[in-house]
């Protein structure tokens, strides 16, 4: 068992991305997941960043959204006439 | 509805249909040739989808109309450097994302509000201790279920500064690469994906009071 002392909270989340997305050393990696496993705070702070994450990302995928929705008429008319005056 | 009006409709539904049943290929060969007819159906078809894009990226209907406009006509006057390696949705794309970034470093307003308020808190020695963070009631498919997550979501991304909130969107929504990303905002890889990681921390901050499990008495 390792007696070096834990990373901190700050630690791990400020870097908390790399960890998520594989980019730490193993070594590195390891003193990320000796603190998750008596740290709850950060074990919820990472369920929580990743509920936010695929919150954020799902933002717009309402499936009640209207589809085929037409750009409006003046936008049309004023984008072709911007055409054809630089035509 | 009148008459004129009722024709206008029915010349738009086929400008824009037109695209999708003439070929890509048949479609740029018009273009190229300057035919304003393939332009038309070329902004019916595609300005909706880039007109909610913009939307999204400049918060303001006048500035996302602009963006548009500036787009097609951008890519009316490259038409001729389009090498068709990429369907011409995602060039349009990128073409209008370009412009609502070069509008948001264009604005000319108040200093951008700093992301640190919005980023966690520790005590001196670095741990959350004194304020653990709580549970939140569901998964995201469990919180999605409800009618007006998306909403709220939608209103604390707007909530986070330009600089941080353009990379979510870039990232997280347009599902750019983080190299694209980069390249679009002008900045290094790095940057991009420190920028994306406070933009999901400051995110995170916001939606808690929405959705914190209640703590049990």
């Amino acid at each position: 068992m390792s007696t070096r002392p834990y990373i901190t909270c700050r630690e791990l989340i400020e870097f908390l991305h790399l960890y998520l997305d594989q980019e730490l050393p193993p070594d590195r990696r390891a003193e990320f997941d000796r603190h998750l496993a008596v740290c709850d705070s950060c074990v919820h702070y990472i369920e929580t960043y990743k509920t936010a994450s695929a919150l954020g990302r799902n933002a717009w995928t309402d499936p009640e959204a209207p589809v085929g929705e037409d750009v409006p008429e003046e936008l049309v008319t004023a984008i072709l006439a911007a055409r054809r005056s630089r035509a | 509805m009148n008459v004129q009006k009722s024709r206008s409709m029915a010349e738009a539904r086929s400008a824009s249909s037109q695209w999708g049943t003439d070929s890509e290929a048949s479609q740029l060969g018009a273009l190229r040739r300057g035919e304003e007819k393939a332009f038309e159906a070329m902004v019916r078809s595609f300005g909706p989808r880039l007109l909610s894009v913009a939307r999204r990226f400049l918060r303001d209907e006048e500035d996302a109309r602009d963006a548009v406009q500036e787009g097609f006509l951008s890519a009316y006057r490259s038409i001729g450097t389009f090498q068709g390696g990429s369907q011409i949705s995602t060039w349009l794309h990128r073409i209008v994302v370009n412009a609502c970034l070069m509008r948001l470093r264009s604005r000319q307003r108040k200093p951008e509000e700093s992301i640190e308020e919005l980023l966690p808190r520790f005590a001196e020695d670095g741990h959350q201790v004194a304020h653990p963070t709580p549970e939140w009631e569901g998964s995201a498919e469990e919180l999605l279920a409800r009618r007006e997550t998306r909403e709220m979501v939608r209103e604390a991304i707007d909530r986070l500064p330009d600089s941080y909130r353009a990379v979510l969107l870039l990232r997280d929504i347009e599902e750019l690469s983080t190299e694209e990303a980069a390249r679009l905002v002008g900045i290094t890889e790095n940057a991009v994906k420190i920028r994306l990681h406070r933009a999901r921390q400051a995110l995170r901050t916001l939606l808690e009071p929405q959705f914190r499990r209640a703590p049990a008495w």
